[in-house]
């Protein structure tokens, strides 16, 4: 896949739970490289917009391409190629931060020295090195969301699917997690946030969901 | 795609290392099979048993105590997010079924390694039925972690788990039920172990173990889907 050609391409799709849509009709095109905020008040399908193009959550209708690959039926081809940053750390909590982290490298196929290296580096970019070796369910909720950005962006993934990145977040973690899941040429993001303005410089296109309504792609 | 063994090697160890840190399942598994050893032994008020009964009540208290063990399988994962972590990773996701049958199972052996030589000591008259008695179990072990797997990957999103489990699972665990017990029986008969149909009925429990880990080979990518 080449610089320009869309990371993400969405016609009509829609999600519904049972007789309610949690989105309805999303259009957008997204090129690599490129970062989208999706906006919206609570209940707009944020959330459920992120889960159907992490491949968790299966359109109702409508036409979805993620990175090249029609959702759902090519699914497989795009796992591994995404990292998700959602409300949940999705860390064990009776493991430590390292143990996670090498669980995860070793699901996405990283060997064991690469994957020795890449987290030690990750933990000191996240200022999370002193803290590796303890158990998840000590940390507090802001190291716990400096890990989940660590896994992430772990396989580096060519789309980063973040929704409140800074949640939990003090100022200087604020600051080492723009290092980690901020704009680069290579990196497609998705950003969810409730603080637009936070955002608004590093975006290049915004989406606006309602509750109920059309979705409104804009170019920011 | 990540190799399935890898895969399976790093969920299986995951599993056993929070298990071994935690000790969450296996410690109440145990501790409810001596307790339902326990209650048989005054509530029957017999100090030794053989044949049908002896097998009823040492199945039936496995059986039950694995159930304790099948309703935490998935438990990290529904608390931690977990399964969208699996989901989100380029693993063939049989290798998650594989992973938490074998851990299901290396639970029942330890199980039953801890347990059985109590049931011995309160029940049997001599340890001579003990080694064929392992390999049934064995056999019997291998069915109940695949449909236990399956069972488990069901209901852990249920608010009903609890219910959901032993109400789904024992429907399906009676075939096993009725091969175990029937291959046990005669190893605890009266006299000395008998090996009357054992055959027949470790073939019974090997049809049994195949039937569910294809069954679970097949479905187990789509219960992990959407």
């Amino acid at each position: 896949m080449s610089a320009g050609e869309a990371a993400i391409e969405l016609r009509g799709l829609r999600r519904d739970y049972g007789e309610r849509a949690a989105l309805a009709g999303v259009d957008l095109s997204l090129r690599r490289g490129e970062t989208l905020l999706v906006v919206g008040p609570n209940g707009a399908g944020k959330t459920t917009l992120l889960r159907v193009l992490a491949t968790l959550l299966r359109p109702s209708s409508g036409a979805a391409r993620v990175l090249g690959a029609a959702l759902p039926g090519e699914a497989w081809k795009v796992r591994g190629r995404i990292g998700l940053l959602g409300h949940d750390a999705l860390l064990y909590r009776d493991l430590s931060g390292r143990e996670n982290l090498r669980f995860h490298a070793r699901l996405h196929g990283i060997g064991r020295e690469a994957a020795e290296t890449r987290i030690a580096e990750l933990l000191a970019a996240a200022g999370m090195t002193r803290r590796a070796d303890d158990r998840v369910a000590e940390l507090s909720a802001g190291m716990r969301q400096r890990l989940a950005i660590c896994r992430c962006v772990l396989h580096e993934p060519e789309l980063l699917l973040l929704d409140e990145p800074d949640s939990n977040l003090d100022s200087e973690g604020r600051e080492l997690a723009q290092g980690l899941i901020g704009p680069a040429p290579e990196r497609t993001r998705v950003l969810v946030s409730h603080d637009p303005e936070r955002f608004r410089a590093e975006c290049d296109q915004v989406l606006r969901l309602g509750v109920g309504e059309p979705a409104e792609a804009v170019v920011a | 795609m990540t190799p399935s063994r890898l895969a399976f090697a790093v969920l299986l160890g995951k599993d056993l290392r929070t298990e071994l840190r935690t000790l969450q399942s296996l410690p109440a598994m145990a501790l409810f099979a001596v307790t339902t050893f326990v209650i048989f032994r005054f509530g029957l008020d017999r100090t030794s048993l053989s044949g049908s009964l002896a097998a009823g009540v040492l199945w039936a208290t496995l059986l039950f105590a694995a159930i304790l063990g099948i309703n935490r399988l998935f438990v990290a994962e529904r608390e931690e997010g977990g399964f969208d972590a699996i989901r989100l990773a380029p693993i063939d996701r049989t290798a998650v079924f594989a992973a938490k049958a074998t851990a299901l199972l290396v639970y029942l052996l330890a199980l039953e390694l801890a347990v059985v030589p109590v049931f011995a000591i309160f029940f049997l008259d001599s340890a001579a039925a003990l080694p064929p008695l392992l390999l049934v179990l064995l056999l019997a072990n291998v069915g109940l972690a695949a449909t236990g797997t399956l069972i488990s990957s069901m209901a852990v999103n249920s608010r009903a788990r609890d219910l959901l489990t032993p109400l789904v699972l024992l429907p399906l665990a009676v075939p096993l039920s009725i091969a175990a017990t029937g291959a046990i029986e005669p190893l605890l008969a009266l006299g000395g172990p008998g090996y009357d149909r054992f055959g027949t009925w470790l073939a019974v429990l090997g049809l049994y173990d195949l039937i569910f880990l294809l069954v679970g080979y097949a479905v187990f990518d789509f219960l992990l889907e959407d």
